[in-house]
């Protein structure tokens, strides 16, 4: 072998350096929470499966109907899709006869978009169709940028952007958390439509609080809900069930801005174990390491002519 | 018999309903129009208040006069205190006293006198083939004098679902050219109460809204009222919950049918009929057809009854989700097609044969290198 | 010295024709495609968003095209001239992959005729792995067909021409090696964003660096592939000495790689995963015991001089880059909720259709233009 062990190990190193660097720098590129974001409660043991909520967005957000087997008698999506933006799950166990309750019990979950504090589909994007709103910190869509290319679908932990797989002129769907509503001052269709207040709509950082004094409650003891609105005067006594001592999305994938609560453990609902630090910070963080201001590309790039030369000349000789 | 007073004797003789009974129907119709309760002084006002009692005509054409009799079984008001005390009945060829040319001058008498006042109530569809010569009325096509009579109308009000849309002789191949009265009067506002037949209370209610607020009740595109026809059967519908849950009458006198399950598989048009029956019942008992077990043909909508087989299933409008919720997890896709797992195989045996034989070759070459 | 000639022969060989074939078919499929949606043609679902054509056409059709990047890291970086006569034949097959997969992306993503959006500066979203996939992939075929004009102009052009691409020739070698190092390391980025849908054998934040040593080692080992198939075929100059000397350089680049990769692997505490027996474990044996039995094969200098053994080692060693590819972006991956997802029979075609292409082009361009060097 003509290639010595030392230039071998030279080149490597030069052409290696690139993918080496982010492990090393771990500056954080971590986002924080905005200050007047807009969110969603939901709690989990007050959900009674009535599924206004569905119809509710359905309606709000004129979209079409979802019917699975061959009699279209029900709008029954077993998930959500391109054509439905919130769905409510059932939990089962054994003889599922006690509401909230883990074993021989069932609970109810609500899905729907997280409007994560640092969401993976504006940060994987690569023509900016997600975005995330500076003051509200809503997600949205934009058809007119999107390309197609579902990146966002495959970053996003909840598995929320959905694809029109039918369509020949597809785009993405996803809750927009009824940024239309919004825009008027009005709140989002699921939760104005709860008639038993497990979905409520407000500022986040007032469902924080309402969060933390739902767990501090005693158990068994009836309390007041808010309906609708966090802030709402209309308030429910309901019997306050044992919830799980933990706050899902508070800190879950860098924090959401729709917040669960449950008697039954979250991953049993399906909804994922995530650190609490975002993945889409991971990535960006290797790739500004590496391609902030494009410095280090044009410094590799400078290096290679100069490699490039020198071979050419040697080649002459 | 020129002086026709047709009313006086017998409204004597029911002056005695209770100011209690009295109010008590003043409410029922302020709830089954939708309006507040409180509604039910003002409807009393309107009516007791009337220096004459509005007066009605009442024509029959292509029927089978079940509408009249459907109205002859309220009790709140009886049918005798809506046409002594509340009304004017001028003419009604199945309630008249008198008959003959007697009723026509009636007709004639009452027309002249109140025109441009009297409220025209049709029952029965109109024949427009052959010159209107399938129903005659005192020697006259029957369009004929609906048309002379409406012309005159402050209102004309299309009872049943003949007069509405056409009704069951209107059906296909429609020999005599049925029509229904808004379609006939085109350009006229007809209030339509369609049903066969219509709940009696929904007409009766809408002629207390006219006296009342001196105007129509709000109406939707097909000319019914909205606070009556404003939604589908299904939506109010007491056997609904077994609908949500999946739980359905398979055939008549089945398990289903006699514990009471939603009658949609044995063709149930209650999902795509505005009525509303499955929220004001019939005949104060609270009888209609799905509690009696018979589903919903659709009758006072037209294109569904007498149109659609009787047994065929309903499309349904305002899809709404079942009440069985989906689990955490469903397993989707993923599906190994036989085309997929052939050509892949083939894909690989063809891959695997390259490479072998590329292999062999290099070898022999090797070897011929080497000898 | 010997320069590179056309091997002339026939066109419409047997194996030309099928490909037409397939190809034609693919077309079919391409067609329905446009007309009824993705979801006509693919098994591609909400779960699993990406499938067949990104996972082959994409990420392993322009790894496969590598060829041309690890041999001009060898020539140009490391300065090893004398492996100048695998570089044309090296470029050609990177051509074809990248161009390809560029096509492939056409077709996969759903809103084509939108696709320059991520040309366009106030559409790019700086922080998007993908974005910088697109942009660097989209250069690199361009550079690409620069890089390769030499050989087009050999045949066509005039002196002018050539005299003035061999000038400014050394700007395009230097980008064609900076553009495949920023993507290739960047498609394993484009999984770190995957998380916890992304099983703990593949996911890791060293992806990038993965998959750029594994795309070197790729490159040289289809540079060995392609030599000894078109060696077996046509007449061309043996350079199976120097397909020796490039299969110890693969031997080390394993190495490196594998030490990584179980040292990432143990470091995050995942080795458990490797052995449950389970269908992600096996895969994840099988793509590596592809690497290390090559690799131990390759480190005997013996080995080396024998063309056959060298074919067999860098065939497992592709199929290993393949496998792993595969792994980190369908096997590997779950997105919950009882999700799963096969590649269709026409999802299948489409991706059989443009290697067919590939190869037609393959065999039309020895024929036709000077790759190779005959005996």
């Amino acid at each position: 072998m003509k290639i010595k062990r030392r230039d071998f190990l030279k080149g490597l190193a030069g052409s290696a350096v690139l993918a080496m660097a982010p492990p090393a720098i771990a500056a954080s590129s971590e986002k924080n929470r905005l200050p007047d974001a807009l969110g969603i409660l939901y709690d989990s043991t007050l959900c009674v499966g009535c599924q206004a909520c569905m119809v509710a967005c359905k309606k709000a957000n004129n979209m079409p109907m979802e019917y699975s087997g061959s009699q279209r008698l029900w709008e029954n999506p077993v998930d959500l899709s391109s054509k439905t933006l919130n769905v409510i799950k059932e939990y089962e166990n054994g003889a599922a006869k006690i509401k909230d309750r883990e074993i021989d019990g069932y609970a109810f979950i609500k899905r729907q978009c997280m409007h994560c504090v640092d969401p993976a589909c504006v940060s994987a994007c690569p023509a900016t169709a997600m975005t995330k709103d500076p003051k509200t910190g809503i997600v949205s869509y934009n058809k007119d940028a999107c390309i197609g290319c579902r990146y966002c679908a495959v970053a996003c932990p909840f598995d929320i952007p959905k694809f029109e797989w039918d369509n020949p002129f597809p785009k993405i769907v996803k809750c927009q958390l009824c940024n239309h509503l919004v825009a008027k001052g009005q709140i989002a269709a699921c939760a104005s439509e709860c008639p038993t207040g497990a979905s409520i709509f407000g500022p986040v950082k007032d469902l924080l609080i309402e969060a933390e004094r739902r767990q501090t409650m005693i158990p068994g003891k009836y309390y007041e809900f808010p309906v609708a609105e966090v802030s709402s005067t209309t308030k429910q006594v309901h019997k306050v069930k044992q919830y799980i001592p933990y706050l899902y999305g508070k800190n879950d994938g860098g924090g959401t801005q729709t917040f669960m609560m449950a008697a039954v453990p979250f991953n049993k609902l399906g909804l994922p174990t995530l650190p609490d630090r975002s993945y889409a910070s991971m990535a960006e963080n290797i790739q500004h390491t590496l391609y902030k201001g494009m410095i280090l590309p044009i410094v590799v790039f400078g290096g290679l002519i100069f490699l490039v030369k020198r071979s050419e000349k040697n080649k002459k000789e | 018999m020129k002086d026709l007073n047709f009313t006086d004797p017998v409204n004597e003789k029911l002056k005695g309903v209770s100011r209690r009974d009295f109010m008590k129907f003043c409410g029922i119709m302020a709830v089954s129009m939708g309006l507040p309760l409180g509604a039910g002084t003002q409807i009393a006002q309107a009516i007791t208040n009337a220096k004459r009692r509005p007066p009605v005509i009442w024509l029959h054409g292509q029927e089978c006069t079940g509408c009249t009799e459907s109205l002859l079984r309220t009790s709140h008001p009886s049918i005798e205190h809506l046409i002594l005390d509340l009304i004017s009945l001028d003419y009604h060829e199945t309630l008249n006293v008198g008959a003959g040319h007697q009723a026509e001058a009636a007709l004639k008498k009452s027309v002249e006198d109140n025109a441009g006042k009297f409220i025209l109530v049709v029952e029965g569809s109109v024949p427009v083939k052959d010159g209107g010569r399938y129903c005659m009325i005192a020697g006259r096509p029957f369009g004929d004098i609906v048309k002379e009579v409406a012309a005159k109308a402050a209102a004309v009000i299309a009872i049943g679902s003949c007069a509405s849309w056409g009704g069951w002789q209107s059906s296909d191949p429609n020999p005599t050219g049925a029509t229904g009265i808004p379609e006939f009067l085109s350009g006229t506002t007809v209030v339509s109460i369609p049903g066969c037949p219509p709940n009696g209370y929904n007409f009766m209610s809408t002629v207390a809204y006219f006296l009342t607020l001196k105007k129509l009740p709000e109406l939707d595109a097909l000319g019914r009222p909205k606070f009556a026809y404003g939604r589908l059967i299904h939506e109010n519908c007491e056997r609904r919950p077994h609908f949500d849950a999946g739980r359905f009458a398979e055939q008549f006198g089945d398990e289903g049918h006699r514990l009471g399950y939603c009658l949609y598989k044995l063709g149930c048009k209650g999902p795509m009929t505005r009525n509303n029956c499955s929220a004001l019942h019939y005949c104060d008992v609270g009888a209609w057809p799905v509690n009696t077990g018979r589903p919903c043909f659709g009758c006072s909508e037209e294109g569904i009854g007498f149109t659609i087989p009787l047994f065929t299933e309903a499309d349904i409008e305002n899809v709404t989700p079942s009440s069985v919720h989906p689990p955490i997890q469903t397993t989707r896709g993923g599906g190994i097609s036989k085309g997929a797992a052939a050509l892949l195989g083939g894909i690989g045996g063809a891959a695997i044969g390259a490479g072998a034989v590329a292999a062999k070759r290099l070898g022999d070459k090797d070897k011929g290198d080497n000898s | 010295m010997k320069t590179e000639q056309p091997l002339e022969g026939k066109i419409l060989t047997p194996t030309f024709l099928i490909c037409g074939l397939i190809f034609l078919i693919s077309l079919i499929f391409m067609g329905k495609r446009f007309i009824y949606g993705l979801g006509a043609v693919t098994n591609m679902n909400d779960g699993y968003p990406w499938g067949l054509w990104i996972a082959f056409d994409v990420v392993i059709g322009t790894a496969l095209g590598c060829g041309g990047y690890a041999m001009a890291l060898l020539v140009y970086v490391f300065n090893k001239g004398e492996y100048h006569s695998l570089v044309r034949p090296a470029l050609m097959t990177s051509l074809f992959g990248y161009t390809l997969a560029g096509v492939a992306v056409v077709l996969d993503v759903g809103r084509y005729w939108q696709l320059y959006n991520i040309f366009l500066p106030w559409h790019m979203n700086a922080s998007s792995v993908l974005l910088e996939v697109a942009l660097c992939v989209g250069a690199y075929v361009a550079v690409l067909w620069i890089e390769f004009s030499p050989t087009v102009l050999t045949k066509f052009g005039t002196d002018n021409a050539k005299a003035f691409m061999n000038k400014i020739m050394f700007v395009f070698i230097a980008l064609g090696i900076l553009l495949p190092t920023m993507h290739q390391s960047s498609l394993g980025t484009v999984m770190v964003i995957a998380g916890s849908k992304l099983s703990p054998l593949w996911w890791t934040r060293l992806l990038p660096v993965l998959f750029l040593i594994s795309c070197i080692f790729l490159g040289y080992a289809i540079v060995v592939v392609e030599s000894s198939l078109t060696g077996s075929r046509y007449p061309i100059h043996d350079e199976s000495k120097l397909l020796g000397k490039i299969s110890g350089i693969m031997a080390w680049l394993i190495a490196i790689y594998l030490v990584i990769r179980f040292a990432d692997l143990g470091m995050r505490g995942h080795l458990d995963l490797a052995f449950k027996g389970d269908l992600l474990g096996n895969m994840f044996l099988l793509e590596n015991l592809l690497l290390v039995v090559p690799m131990a094969v390759l480190f005997v200098p013996a080995n080396r001089k024998n063309p056959r053994v060298m074919f067999l080692c860098a065939v497992s060693i592709v199929l290993a880059a393949t496998v792993y590819r595969f792994n980190t972006y369908i096997i590997g991956f779950d997105p919950g909720n009882g999700w799963h997802y096969f590649p269709s029979a026409g999802e299948i075609f489409i991706s059989l259709g443009i290697v067919s292409l590939e190869i037609m082009a393959f065999l039309y361009f020895i024929k036709r233009l000077p790759i190779y060097r005959r005996s």
